[in-house]
């Protein structure tokens, strides 16, 4: 404890609007730590690590990098400094190849620097290629970005933010779309750089994997840090109750409720090889879960099911009736409901206000002849803020400037203004925060409650287990095995998201 | 509305809302102090909204297009097209006025349609598109009128955009007038004008909303395209004549007044009242500039130096509210 903190921040403060978002906060974080930060969405952790990336300026506070004080005021600087941060949202350029991603903005150059210098492609295919040897990463340096999964980029960048010899690597949920066994990969390389001095700020709300690699904890809460200490001197519910403030169960008892007809029954629905002869049904206050890997084709099946992708063979059938469904249009006709993965994507428009994305796929029903019933709308909006316990100033606020779980609330409330008898809800609770997850998971038990169908897609197994009566599990585009309620196991569900060719994954 | 965020927000909000009519008084101030004789009088007055009439329609049905994120070079060459061809229905004794009045506006929408059907179903880009029946209808109207202006139109005809309501107001106006408060009620209070402004902000997200997009983007390209054509009524109306080379660069002005008037080039953002002050501000200030006994070599730059600035402030106000 003796040697000097690689990084210290002292008392950074940081109001937007005049709304404090950082309370004087400190942060240290040792030499080949790996300190994992904790937080809430919207506790300020994003907000205290675009400050050190130099994005935005601090309002007051020091930052003291090997003891030095520095202030980076761009990203380049940052870098320049020895950080490197790994961001949740990835933007890599799509039609660059890899190599090129990786030196984006250092290109390596012949015949001199200087932005005129001539990009030497094969000395960076090479420098890459060994780069993802070493963490023994199977993707070629000539691919180009966009034919490689979310999973694959998110290596990519993680190899790119090493490649920058920096001191310190912050990585903001790096697990959030990669498999368990990219988690382990990464994993790996987390420990290779430990070992070499390097630090790493760790942020995820992921329990199983704070424990796993951190060897500090400091949690936030609204702007000000709550705790800093030794991994070991937490437990799971500690630092859930620094977080929330409060004492909180973080699952939700799972309510019986009586199972009703069949609502959706699925047969034989294939999306040319993504998505190959699947078949399922599902009843009125039954809550179905969809396991497996990612890409193993479960947003696939619900997005071919719900008209967005046009099936190559199938069929459907709604409260047992045969049904063409051709358009999202054709499934919110028949009371179908799906909220999709990508909130910013595909769910919201983050142009609009909070009340206009709620009413957004339901409107035509509170507008006689065309004309919109605003007062009705009105109710819409508020009613559902206040259900779904909305944090808004406001229906007139822009949805952008909600937190990620907020945002997710108001997705939730779009399609539950839609009154459907089957909802499907793929991969609800990524990247969200504890207590806005808790929120969700007791809408999904209070729709089964009602006699809703539902649908959910996740890759979190404890919340799967956790909410389902019922989980299929899926890989490679098909069905691997059901298992009802009381055969429900990890081990069990990880052997059959795992198919057998599994060389052929990675 | 009684809840609006309040705080710094707020202020925000209002700046937004209100911040293009505090610099449309400020220019009028600004020319009525300068030329109290000439540019404040009523008639001067009544004559900038006439003069702004024209582009403003344009710009009504501009403003759909930009919301729904898409973009239409062609209204200035299917302004001369369906010119040309009202002009020709409008020969004394051949056909009803009616015919002379409709036709343009369907012309119009029909190649308003051909845009958004190939934007739409054929997925090219707006510009492109646009950019093409720009090029052809230009050629259209070249060979509709054999290369030269269509004279000859009837007294009727010349009334359409000639008369006056009362003696005062000019019906070039009350187009103006009228076409902007359709737009309004449609933008605001319909739910098409609710989808115009989700599928300019996600269009993603409004398809898997339930949202017909294609749909909704042939409409708005058919709204612009009819508008074109009613424009194309009422120049040939208000000079006598079809011209083919007439509405050259009125799709840039009509641009103009929709940037000028706050609506965001990306799509999802912008009101109403935006593209109706935005036609005025230019007509006010070609007025005033006039009036003044600017060049009008010098307009062009300051016009170019407002849509610029125009665009600076719409820019560095979405980064201030980051």
């Amino acid at each position: 404890m003796a040697s000097l903190p690689l990084l210290e921040m002292r008392g950074i403060r940081k109001s937007f609007n005049r709304n404090p978002i950082l309370n004087s906060v400190d942060l240290s974080v040792g030499r080949g730590e790996v300190h994992a930060l904790m937080g809430e969405n919207g506790a300020g952790k994003s907000t205290l690590m675009r400050i050190l990336m130099g994005m935005i300026p601090p309002d007051g506070g020091d930052i003291l990098l090997d003891g030095k004080p520095v202030a980076p005021r761009s990203p380049r600087e940052a870098m320049d400094l020895g950080l490197a941060m790994i961001h949740q949202e990835l933007n890599p350029v799509l039609d660059m190849e890899v190599a090129e991603n990786v030196f984006l903005g250092r290109e390596l150059k012949r015949f001199g620097g200087g932005p005129l210098g001539i990009v030497n492609h094969g000395a960076m295919r090479r420098a890459c290629k060994d780069l993802f040897d070493r963490f023994s990463i199977p993707i070629g340096p000539t691919v180009r970005m966009r034919d490689l999964s979310v999973a694959q980029m998110q290596l990519v960048e993680i190899v790119k933010a090493i490649s920058l010899s920096s001191k310190i690597v912050i990585m903001d949920e790096p697990t959030s779309a990669i498999t368990d066994r990219e988690v382990d990969i990464l994993f790996r390389q987390i420990d290779t750089l430990r070992s070499h001095g390097v630090s790493i700020i760790y942020i995820s709300h992921k329990m199983d994997e704070i424990f796993r690699i951190a060897d500090r904890i400091s949690v936030m809460r609204d702007g000000t840090m709550v705790a800093s200490d030794a991994a070991s001197a937490f437990d799971r519910d500690g630092v859930i109750r620094h977080m929330v403030g409060r004492e909180v169960t973080n699952y939700v008892p799972k309510e019986t409720v009586p199972i009703g007809e069949t609502a959706l029954e699925v047969r034989n629905l294939s999306l040319d090889k993504r998505v190959d002869g699947v078949s399922f049904s599902v009843r009125a206050g039954e809550i179905l879960g969809i396991a497996g890997l990612v890409g193993a084709g479960r947003s696939e099946t619900v997005e071919t099911l719900f008209g967005i992708r046009r099936a190559s063979s199938g069929e459907i059938l709604v409260r047992g009736q045969p049904q063409r469904i051709h358009s999202p249009g054709d499934a919110i006709g028949h009371r179908l409901a799906l909220v999709t993965e990508d909130r910013k994507m595909t769910g919201l428009n983050l142009l609009g206000t909070v009340e206009e994305n709620i009413s957004l796929a339901a409107i035509d029903r509170i507008s006689p002849f065309g004309m919109i019933d605003k007062r009705r709308e009105h109710v819409w909006a508020d009613d559902n803020i206040a259900r779904l316990r909305i944090k808004t100033l406001s229906r007139d606020t822009l949805v952008s400037s909600l937190s990620g779980g907020n945002q997710q609330k108001v997705v939730l409330a779009k399609w539950l203004v839609t009154a459907p008898d089957v909802i499907i809800l793929d991969e609800p609770t990524r990247g969200i925060d504890v207590g806005a997850k808790r929120d969700i998971y007791l809408v999904i038990g209070e729709l089964a409650r009602q006699g809703k169908a539902v649908i959910v897609i996740s890759s979190e197994l404890i919340e799967i287990m956790g909410l389902a009566d019922r989980i299929l599990v899926m890989a490679e585009g098909r069905i691997t095995g059901e298992l009802t309620r009381n055969a429900f196991s990890q081990e069990k569900i990880m052997e059959l998201a795992t198919p057998y060719s599994e060389v052929r994954h990675v | 509305m009684s809840d609006r965020p309040t705080g710094s927000y707020g202020r925000d909000r209002f700046f937004q809302d209100f911040g293009l009519v505090l610099i449309f008084l400020i220019v009028v101030g600004i020319l009525v102090v300068l030329s109290p004789d000439a540019f404040a009088r009523p008639a001067n007055m009544i004559g900038i909204i006439k003069q702004a009439s024209i582009n403003g329609v344009l710009a009504m049905g501009m403003m759909f297009v930009i919301i729904s994120g898409g973009i239409d070079l062609s209204v200035g060459s299917i302004v001369a097209f369906t010119g040309v061809i009202a002009a020709s229905l409008a020969h004394p004794g051949e056909y009803p006025l009616i015919v002379a009045i409709v036709a343009p506006i369907l012309v119009g929408a029909a190649i308003g349609a051909v845009n958004g059907v190939s934007i739409a179903y054929g997925g090219i880009p707006p510009f492109i598109v646009t950019l093409a029946s720009m090029i052809v209808f230009r050629g259209a109207a070249l060979i509709a009128s054999d290369g030269s202006p269509v004279f000859g139109v009837s007294g009727a005809f010349e009334d359409i955009a000639g008369g006056f309501v009362a003696g005062a107001l000019p019906y070039l106006a009350v187009y103006f007038i009228v076409v902007a408060a359709i737009s309004a009620l449609i933008l605001r209070m319909t739910v098409f004008g609710r989808r115009v402004y989700a599928i300019g902000g996600n269009a993603t997200a409004a398809a898997v909303s339930g949202i017909n997009v294609r749909a909704m983007q042939t409409g708005v390209y058919m709204i612009s395209g009819a508008l074109a054509g009613f424009a194309g009524l009422l120049l040939a109306s208000r000079t006598v004549s079809g011209s083919p080379t007439a509405g050259e660069g009125y799709e840039m002005n009509a641009i103009a007044a929709v940037i000028i008037g706050g609506v965001s080039m990306s799509g999802g953002v912008g009101r109403w009242y935006g593209p109706v002050i935005g036609a005025l501000l230019i007509a006010v200030i070609g007025n005033g500039l006039d009036i003044l006994n600017v060049s009008s070599y010098y307009q062009l730059i300051i016009q170019g130096l407002i849509i610029y600035f125009a665009v600076l402030a719409d820019v560095k106000g979405k980064a201030g509210r980051r």
